[in-house]
């Protein structure tokens, strides 16, 4: 029977260093197991967090398989930082390096997208027409910010002359949605917050900027000419009941107006109104501010491969894995890692921390004639940050339990500098050695 | 269980301060306590009268470690919000000041001559 993995040392592992309490025990990488000899072809779609990640823990622990991976993207974005980066506290370059630069010796970056993959005959076929054949294939592809689906909008709208926020699409994307607040902020009026109805990656990042916004405000003394309205898509505002409690109870603290069941569906940048789909119907307000979060879903191509769920979230086009061993249900030698998995939640860098070396073992077993027993929890986390120099270190599973790393020490709900420090400090330098394979 | 904790610090510590940057750093922690070992060694005797002004450093050490942290994480002592928060900010003055102190004798020991104290 395949057991459970002990995710708790290894959260230790990964937030450990900042709370000053890492557990120092030796035990054993899975990098550096025993290397499985085998002539495999392994295609990764996609060299993000996910992908960039799994190729250096392949070639680290397979001996002359043939690893591809294909993705168009030079840049690589360290998308934890965008919020930082829409809050004033960093630059735009704090979240860009090279896709190159994170992707191991021996695999054979293809640099194009995939335009077509083909499940029953095992083979991906790239923009440029080259074929590629798999025995294993690792969807890694991200999602798809659906802008267009924002009725009025366009990205190129974002900045300080509209007032338009868009930190989620992309690192100078969200230095211009910070000189936007910045102006927000200087001068006062209706700034509007929420986030799309679909599955979304980060759902803490759309209250994160609320926050950040009110206190920047407050710093600057001007609070008292800025109103902050958080419009969720549900009757929540987070997902974990726990979690919606505790935030509802800060935006109460903090006379941060909330909203439920407020879905944005278009805007008018010139009169400065937004649409919003509600129970009732249409409700169109004015605004100085707005930040805008699109709905996602799947990349066109993986909605037209079959690999996409038939009845669950059909209108976004996740993949059909095992939510425990993130392993195709219909075809056993394709997995995925991330914000591709059509798994109820975690479209976070913690989750795909704790999506690898699930499907690295059940990958690199296989291979090796063995069958894998590492299960996926469920695990995510998210700092929620509540204000600069504040957050609050959410972590939870697939049954909305709280899963505190730190149990007694950093209390999940509790509004600490701690968790702040490891959000500042710790959590990219982590991220990066995730992307190396060595954490 | 899939990883190894120790290695995974220094992962993490080398991606944080770029691997040059952080082993130079632990280098010269080492190189210093060394010194400070040689300087026990070599006067065969604690100098109280370096004792005291490296003690006197020590407040500095840990005021000047706490501002630091403060401002690389663009936060305040009004953002330390529970007990773990307090712990963290005296374990950093502890380490500034133990490290501050640390320094300043071997400074003194290695500048100066050993001489007969009482």
């Amino acid at each position: 029977m395949p057991e459970q993995l002990d995710f708790n040392a290894t959260r230790r592992g990964f937030f450990g260093l900042a709370a000053g309490g890492a557990a120092l025990a030796a035990g054993t990488t899975a990098a550096q197991a025993r290397r499985v000899r085998t002539s495999a072809r392994i295609v990764i779609l996609g060299a993000g967090a996910g992908g960039a990640a799994i190729a250096n823990r392949l070639a680290g622990r397979l001996d002359g398989a043939q690893i591809t991976i294909v993705d168009g993207r030079q840049q690589h974005w360290y998308q934890p930082g965008f919020t930082l980066i829409a809050a004033g506290l960093r630059p735009a370059s704090y979240a860009i390096s090279g896709t190159g630069d994170w992707l191991p010796r021996g695999v054979d970056w293809v640099q194009e997208y995939a335009a077509e993959i083909d499940p029953e005959a095992n083979v991906v076929t790239t923009a440029g027409g080259r074929r590629l054949p798999y025995d294993y294939l690792i969807v890694a592809t991200g999602l798809a910010l659906d802008w267009d689906a924002i009725e009025g909008f366009s990205l190129d709208m974002a900045g300080p002359d509209t007032g338009i926020s868009a930190h989620y699409a992309g690192p100078e994307y969200a230095e211009a949605s910070w000189r936007a607040l910045d102006r927000f902020t200087d001068q006062g009026g209706g700034g509007m917050f929420g986030r799309p109805a679909t599955e979304m990656k980060c759902a803490g990042a759309p209250v994160k900027i609320c926050f950040l916004a009110e206190d920047i405000a407050s710093t600057k003394g001007n609070r008292g000419r800025c109103e902050f309205v958080y419009n969720a898509q549900a009757q929540n505002l987070f997902g974990v009941p726990v979690i919606h409690h505790r935030v509802r109870q800060i935006m109460d603290e903090r006379d941060i107006t909330y909203r439920y069941q407020h879905v944005l569906t278009g805007i008018d940048a010139g009169a400065k109104t937004a649409t919003y789909r509600t129970p009732d119907g249409e409700v169109t307000d004015r605004w100085d501010f707005i930040n805008v979060v699109p709905p996602q879903r799947a990349p066109q191509v993986v909605r037209d491969s079959g690999l996409a769920w038939a009845d669950r979230w059909t209108d976004q086009g996740w993949i059909e894995v095992d939510m425990q061993t993130l392993r195709h249900a219909r075809y056993s030698n394709v997995f995925g890692i991330g914000d591709i998995n059509g798994v109820p939640k975690g479209k976070t860098a913690a989750s795909v921390k704790f999506h690898l070396p699930v499907v690295e073992d059940h990958l690199v077993s296989e291979i090796a004639g063995r069958e894998g027993t590492l299960l996926y929890n469920g695990y995510t986390s998210c700092p929620l940050i509540t204000r600069i120099g504040r957050a609050m270190l959410v972590e939870f599973d697939y049954n909305d339990n709280l899963t505190p790393s730190f149990p007694g020490l950093v209390a999940p709900l509790e509004e600490l500098w701690i968790s702040w420090l490891m959000k500042e400090v710790a959590l990219k330098a982590t991220y990066n050695a995730m992307l190396r394979g060595r954490a | 269980m899939e990883e190894f904790s120790l290695l995974t610090f220094i992962a993490v510590f080398e991606e944080m301060f770029g691997r040059a940057l952080w082993w130079t750093l632990v280098g010269l922690a080492v190189v210093i306590t060394l010194a400070w070992v040689y300087v026990l060694v070599r006067d065969r005797a604690v100098s109280w009268r370096k004792f005291l002004l490296a003690q006197l450093s020590m407040p500095v050490g840990a005021v000047a470690a706490v501002i630091f942290i403060l401002w690389i994480t663009s936060s305040g002592l009004r953002d330390i919000g529970g007990p773990i928060d307090v712990i963290v900010l005296l374990g950093v003055a502890v380490l500034g000041a133990v490290g501050l102190s640390i320094l300043v004798y071997v400074a003194q020991s290695l500048l100066k001559k050993p001489q007969n104290e009482s």
